[in-house]
This record gives structure tokens, sequence and C-alpha cells, in this order.
């Protein structure tokens, strides 16, 4: 395994492979390092063997931090190897050449963060942790309930008390213990952070962060993979804390420096809503730190008034020729229904964010039109119904060939 | 004012071991120097040069983030408590 050491993504202090996410010295962040000295220089061999592996995120176990290799197939929710769907009737649409939607929504919770709570869980049993937990907008929770009770653990997922319906509901079902708190996800972030320090918990976003992070490289390797190891132009990602956004690009990067892919990296464009959108807002402003916001958006997912990976999310859209947007509730409900009516795609609010900023980014002519898009959906439509009740009209009719065709006069049969 | 701060783990090693302590001043400001004074480590810890606070320090007065207040220069009621925290991605 190449999994190497944690070090500071500010100050490069180094610390041991444990339960830490906070440089003691400066107090930045804490990321795994690795070190593929040891990894086969044979790009053929290396594609051969990724091939060759499970049709989930661990085919790509050699770039994840754990120290024993995948788990094994008891009582695990395989995650990843999610469709990466040709979406030419959207392209159209926006008069773009050659658009791509990976679909992560087909994932066991729904959402991307099954690839990231698989890689924490994981490594959470390999340092001895009995009891996970998290801080949660939602997706989150629904994840981390259904892996502690797949692999038999217990579990604490704490979240806002006012989430949408449908994503209490998926997240309580598994049997966890479930806790609505009275406040913003900042809030129970903040709450998060000192049960934190008090408890032998995995709080899989908190002490087990930068094990968790990694898992969204998956992300952009199954992308490589999925267009015959070759990158996008571009990839445009939901921003809520800003570690998807730029772990894909890690992912893109970390083959690249390998020699699995080759070319320029992908331009990086952020998608926030306007009712939460610190690192759009810094972005426009040209600040390389984000000021704290109180959210008020119809995308709860990516409620995230204090985005911890703000400034690197800033660079690295900045850095790769992309950018940070930020569209209205209105605008997001029309992505959601722009994805579903051209691709068969029904998509959380997360996903109209980043529908919303695509087509944004198509219509002011920000997209050279022989570019390879990626969009990246990252959660499923059914967990915020709310948000497109009351989008269409439903016939009305007796259950009589007459009263159909007096009611859809345009389905008479000729 | 006697301002209680609580200090997280991360930065116990830095001052002996506490967990909490107390401190005195009118704002923010004066409060964490109270704690930099007791602890000189800390300063540099948490601190710019110019006495802002490092990038990823949140620092929390009964539970609300100073920056949605008046910053470092946020007046401190008697007894209040400021909590320190690293900021961490969420999800």
């Amino acid at each position: 395994m190449a999994v190497s050491h944690l070090q500071c993504k500010e100050c490069k202090a180094q610390y041991p492979l444990e339960a830490l996410y906070v440089c003691e010295q400066c107090f930045g962040p804490l990321e795994v390092a690795y070190d593929h000295s040891g990894i086969s220089l044979d790009v053929g061999e290396l594609r051969r063997r990724i091939q060759g592996g499970p049709q989930n995120i661990w085919r790509y176990a050699d770039f994840l931090p754990l120290a024993g290799g995948p788990p094994g197939p008891s009582g695990r929710l395989p995650a990843g190897c999610t469709p990466l769907i040709r979406a030419d009737r959207l392209a159209e649409r926006l008069g773009l050449r050659e658009v791509w939607v990976k679909n992560d929504a087909a994932n066991p919770t729904h959402s991307f963060k099954d690839r990231v709570v698989s890689v924490a869980v994981t490594r959470a049993r390999e340092l001895g942790f009995e009891t996970i937990a998290c801080a949660s907008t939602g997706n989150l929770a629904n994840s981390v309930a259904a892996h502690g009770a797949a692999l038999g653990m217990d579990s604490y997922v704490f979240i806002p008390a006012n989430l949408e319906e449908q994503k209490i509901l998926a997240t309580g079902i598994y049997g966890t213990k479930l806790v609505g708190v009275d406040g913003s996800y900042d809030d129970v972030n903040r709450l998060c952070t000192e049960l934190c320090a008090e408890r032998d918990w995995a709080f899989v976003n908190i002490n087990l962060r930068p094990y968790y992070a990694e898992g969204s490289k998956t992300l952009a390797f199954e992308i490589a993979e999925q267009l015959g190891w070759e990158l996008p132009d571009r990839c445009v990602v939901p921003v809520a804390s800003g570690s998807l956004f730029t772990k894909i690009a890690r992912g893109f990067e970390e083959w690249t420096e390998l020699g699995l892919i080759e070319g320029k990296a992908p331009r990086m464009n952020g998608a926030q809503a306007e009712g939460c959108s610190p690192v759009a807002s810094a972005y426009a402003d040209g600040h390389d730190v984000c000021r704290p916001v109180k959210p008020d958006t119809i995308a709860k997912s990516l409620a995230i008034g204090n985005p911890a990976d703000g400034p690197y999310a800033l660079d690295l859209a900045r850095r790769t020729g992309g950018g940070v947007d930020a569209v209205s509730d209105d605008e997001i409900r029309a992505g959601i229904k722009l994805l579903a009516e051209t691709t068969g795609v029904f998509t959380e609010t997360a996903g109209g964010v980043t529908t919303a900023v695509l087509a944004k980014l198509a219509a002011r002519g920000d997209i050279d039109p022989d570019e390879r898009v990626v969009l990246v959906i990252t959660g499923d439509g059914l967990k915020t119904l709310d948000a497109v009740r009351d989008s269409f009209e439903t016939y009305k009719i007796g259950a009589s060939v007459e009263s159909f065709e007096n009611t859809v006069p345009e389905a008479v049969a000729v | 004012m006697a301002v209680l701060v609580k200090i997280p783990t991360q930065l116990r090693a830095a001052a002996e071991g506490a967990a909490e302590t107390e401190v005195s001043g009118e704002t923010v400001a004066e409060a964490l120097n109270g704690l930099y004074e007791r602890y000189g480590e800390l300063r540099e810890r948490i601190a710019n040069e110019d006495g802002s606070l490092r990038r990823f320090v949140n620092v929390y007065l009964a539970g609300e983030d100073i920056r949605f207040l008046d910053g470092l220069a946020t007046p401190v009621p008697d007894g209040a408590e400021l909590t320190i925290l690293p900021a961490v991605a969420g999800g």
C-alpha cells in the first residue's frame, strides 16, 4: 500500500496515520500523503490491474488511504462504478457538443457520499473504532446510518432539525441514533467538533476527515476510466464545503502524475446556490478566503455557510481557468427539470444547482463548443421532492376512453 | 469582564493541558490577549502576526461565530464563553 502519512496542507508538518485532522502547529487541515514509488510504472499493467478489480471503488484501493487494502466482501455497501451517460439532448439544448452526466445518485444510498463514507468507515475499523458518527446536511446522514447497519457498528447522526423529510426518513430507518439539532448545519458542525474531542467515536467528516475526503477522488478515477483513460476538458461540480470539488481535481492530478492519463487538467467550475454562496461571492470579489454566510436556499445539501475548503476551492477554480457561480432557487428548480427532461436523470436540488450553473456557463459563452464537459450529479431527486411539487400538471379523468379523449384531445386515436 | 475560554484538544499541549481557562477582557481581542499572556505559545498557533486569526481558526461567542458579530472587536459580556475550534469541512 502506498499510503504514507498525514501532512498539513498549510505548513507541511507531518503526522502519523491516526484519527487526526488539524495541524497542532498552525491549525491547517491535514491530508493523506502517498508514496507511489513502489507502484508499477508500466501504464498498461496498472490499467489492467484496475480493470481487473471489483465493480466498485475498491478497484482504486491502491490510491486510497487504507493500511490493509480493501475490506472483505462481508457487510460492505459497494459504492461507485456509477454510470457516465453521454447527454446529447442536454448538450443540444445548451448549444454544446459533448456533455456527459456522471450520475452518482446510482450509489447504495443514492448520493456520492457512499464513496467517502466507505473509505472513512473502513479506515475507522482499521483504527479500532466501534462507533461512527457525522454532522450532516442529509446525504451523509443516509450513508453513515446505512454503513453502520451494514457493518454492525453503532452510529450517531447529527442533522439540522429542519432537514427535508425524505432525508430524515431515509436515515432513521437504518436504526441509527438520529439527533435533530435546533440550528443550521454550521451549528451542527460546531457542536460535533466539540463532541468529537471528548468521545472515542469516528466522526467521519471530522476526525476521520483526511481519509473520508480521499473517497471523492474515485469520482475522478471513474470519469477518466469511463472516458477511455482520457481527461474531460471541464467539470461542473457542486460546492458545499469545497472538499468534493478539490478532491476530484486531485484525483485527475494524481493519475496524471503516474502517467495513467495524459493532458491538461480540466477546468473546474464550482456550483453554489445564491442562498448560500460564500465561495462564489469570494470568487466574484477576487478574495482568497470566504466570508461565512447564513444559508437560505432550497439546496439544503449544499447549505454550508462556513466552507472549510473554500480557500482551496477558490485557488483551484482560478488555477484551472474555471470559476465558481451561483444560481437562484428558481434556476435550481429549472435545472432539475432540464436534466430530467433531457437525460432521464432525476436529481436532487444540488444537481439542479450544478445543471443550472452549466446552463449559465453555456448561455454566457464561457464554454467552447468543442469542449468535452462532465456534469457531476451527486444525489437523487427522490430526496428533495418538495422542490418539484406543483411543477407540472396531471390530467384528471374518469376511467373511460371518452373521458380520456375529452381531456387529452391531442391523444385522440385517428 | 470575566470570560471563560474553551481550548480545543489540539491546543491543550500548548496550554499546560488546560481544557478551559478564565481570562478578563472587554472584547474578544482582549480576552484572547489574556489567553496569550497566560499561554504564550498559543499566540503563534492561532493568530497571525498582525493579531488577526489564522484562516482555519474559528472563534465562537456563546455558540455564534464572531465573524457574524463584530469579529475581534465584539464586546464580551461578563461570564461569557468563548470557544476556539478548528474549521472542518462538512457534508
